[in-house]
């Protein structure tokens, strides 16, 4: 088993005052160390609550989720999280939203080495200079920033993006891609990233996988053919427009399996 | 100049300008409406008593005060993160909010016939706790779950998440309420001084000017009162700055 992200047909429901509500049924899922995999689908078809279900902050009805070879029962320090909302803590300052997690997983690291390490982060994304800054003088694009070192200081093994640059104009997501792509080949990590993008998803994973409508089920997977790192106008490439394409398509046929769900 | 200053200075001497010319106007008699020159005399010929009773009126409000932040905390925080007990007390807490105060202060006088002091600080705490428990519960049970969320997937128990998170982050809420409570608190300690015979404070002090039909005296101590408010106010304003200036945000 050399998956480090292992997802076993797993079912989860949620019980709602309305009744039962089926949300995922049987989704399978293999993320290969180091490996960057895209999730997309029609809208409220679970993808969150998948991101969830690894983070071990849910715990499915059905089926497994295995992390490096370990059944998650429970959140794990080797998970790292960023989502749409950047939820950088207003009372600190940038270097110390990007300290947060070192407080919890290493309480006993000295100061110097948790700010280094944040500083180095920083650095990385390129928001030197913007240690001391509150995070409500920050741009958009720059908390989304801060919020990608935050889930990275501590090293994860896996990191989960839920949509994280969704809320950020075009221009700021193409910049943040780039940026991504530099930070995945200075901190490796093996990530699942939630998207509406399909552009975003093929650029930046090594696998796209598409989920029905709810409830959901892994629907198709797709491969990039490309290794390492990428050229924007790799994007507008015959080859590019071909796969979005097709995921596209696939997209279609997911909204049409749930046709209450079509028409968002 | 600092304009910051001085414009309510300014603002302070047009009031009384203008409350002086009201009375001048109209010729009024002093037991009518006494007038900002006629406070001077009253406020010097009573100035020890003054001085004593506003000390008394101060730090029973104070300690009234702390004892509605620690109640108003404990009970936002147990309505916050609770849902059952939030359901439980809301309409509890509402009812006992909507009772007039003025008719809680014979009661709480004769149950404890005598304690002036215990008397009038439950009576602030009593009439000021309230908002401090709300908006602290709606801080808290407001917090967006991507917040937990950022502490829960590194596995941080629960209080961890409410020390780090939910508290710093709920302080604007509370701060805001404060600032309600220290005015309602002021109301609730001159109610109980007012009504208590033998009492002390601004609030007796203002009886004692009706007894002996000193008008000048009982304005007196209205103005005594605004400005103690007025203090309190800023003491607020200061702790929030210190502790909650985050919140606020610079023009740009």
């Amino acid at each position: 088993m050399d998956a480090l992200i292992d997802i076993r047909d797993v079912k989860l429901t949620y019980e709602t005052k309305g009744g039962r509500l089926p949300v995922l049924d049987g989704v399978d899922m293999r993320v290969p160390e180091g490996g960057f995999v895209a999730v997309v689908g029609p809208s409220g078809c679970g993808k969150s609550t998948l991101t969830r279900l690894i983070a071990g902050l849910l715990e499915p009805n059905a089926g497994e989720v295995w992390l490096h070879g370990e059944r998650v029962t429970g959140p794990k320090s080797s998970v790292g999280m960023a989502f749409q909302n950047p939820v950088l803590l207003e009372w600190r300052s940038v270097l110390r939203n990007v300290t947060l997690p070192l407080e919890l997983v290493a309480p006993r690291m000295p100061k110097r080495e948790k700010d280094e390490r944040a500083r180095q982060l920083l650095a990385l994304v390129g928001l030197e200079g913007f240690e001391d800054k509150r995070p409500s003088e920050l741009s958009g694009g720059m908390r989304q920033r801060a919020s990608l070192c935050r889930s990275l200081v501590h090293k994860p093994e896996v990191l989960i993006l839920d949509e994280p640059f969704g809320a950020l104009d075009a221009f700021t997501r193409e910049d943040l891609w780039q940026t991504m792509q530099k930070v995945k080949s200075e901190e490796p990590f093996t990530g699942v990233m939630i998207t509406h993008d399909l552009r975003e998803s093929i650029f930046l994973a090594d696998e796209v996988i598409v989920m029905s409508g709810r409830p959901a089920v892994t629907q198709y997977t797709m491969e990039i053919p490309w290794k390492g790192e990428r050229d924007l106008d790799r994007l507008y490439t015959p080859e590019a427009i071909e796969m979005l394409g097709e995921l596209r398509h696939q997209i279609q046929i997911a909204q049409g399996r749930s046709p209450r769900e079509a028409g968002v | 100049m600092n304009w910051r200053i001085f414009a309510p200075l300014i603002a302070l001497v047009v009031f009384c300008l203008l409350w002086e010319a009201l009375v001048w106007v109209n010729d009024w008699p002093n037991y009518k409406m006494a007038s900002p020159s006629d406070l001077g005399p009253a406020f010097w010929k009573f100035r020890w008593l003054f001085l004593e009773y506003g000390w008394d009126t101060l730090w029973r409000t104070v300690a009234g005060l702390l004892l509605s932040v620690f109640v108003g905390l404990l009970l936002g925080m147990i309505m916050g993160l609770n849902r059952t007990m939030r359901d439980a007390l809301y309409p509890l807490l509402v009812g006992f909010n909507a009772i007039p105060k003025a008719t809680v202060v014979p009661i709480i006088a004769l149950l404890f016939v005598g304690a002036h002091d215990m008397n009038t600080i439950l009576i602030a705490f009593l009439i000021s706790f309230f908002p401090i428990a709300v908006s602290v519960s709606i801080g808290l049970s407001t917090l967006e779950p991507e917040y937990r969320d950022i502490l829960a997937s590194l596995g941080a128990s629960r209080f961890t998440i409410f020390w780090k998170i939910a508290l710093p982050k709920t302080l604007p809420e509370f701060f805001g309420s404060l600032k309600v409570a220290v005015t309602l608190a002021f109301i609730g300690t001159n109610l109980m001084e007012i009504v208590e015979p033998h009492g002390r404070g601004l609030g007796h002090l203002f009886d004692s000017g009706k007894i002996s039909a000193d008008y000048p005296l009982m304005f007196a101590v209205l103005i005594a009162l605004a400005a103690l408010g007025i203090l309190l106010y800023y003491v607020v304003v200061v702790l929030e700055r210190t502790f909650a200036g985050w919140a606020e945000r610079s023009p740009t």
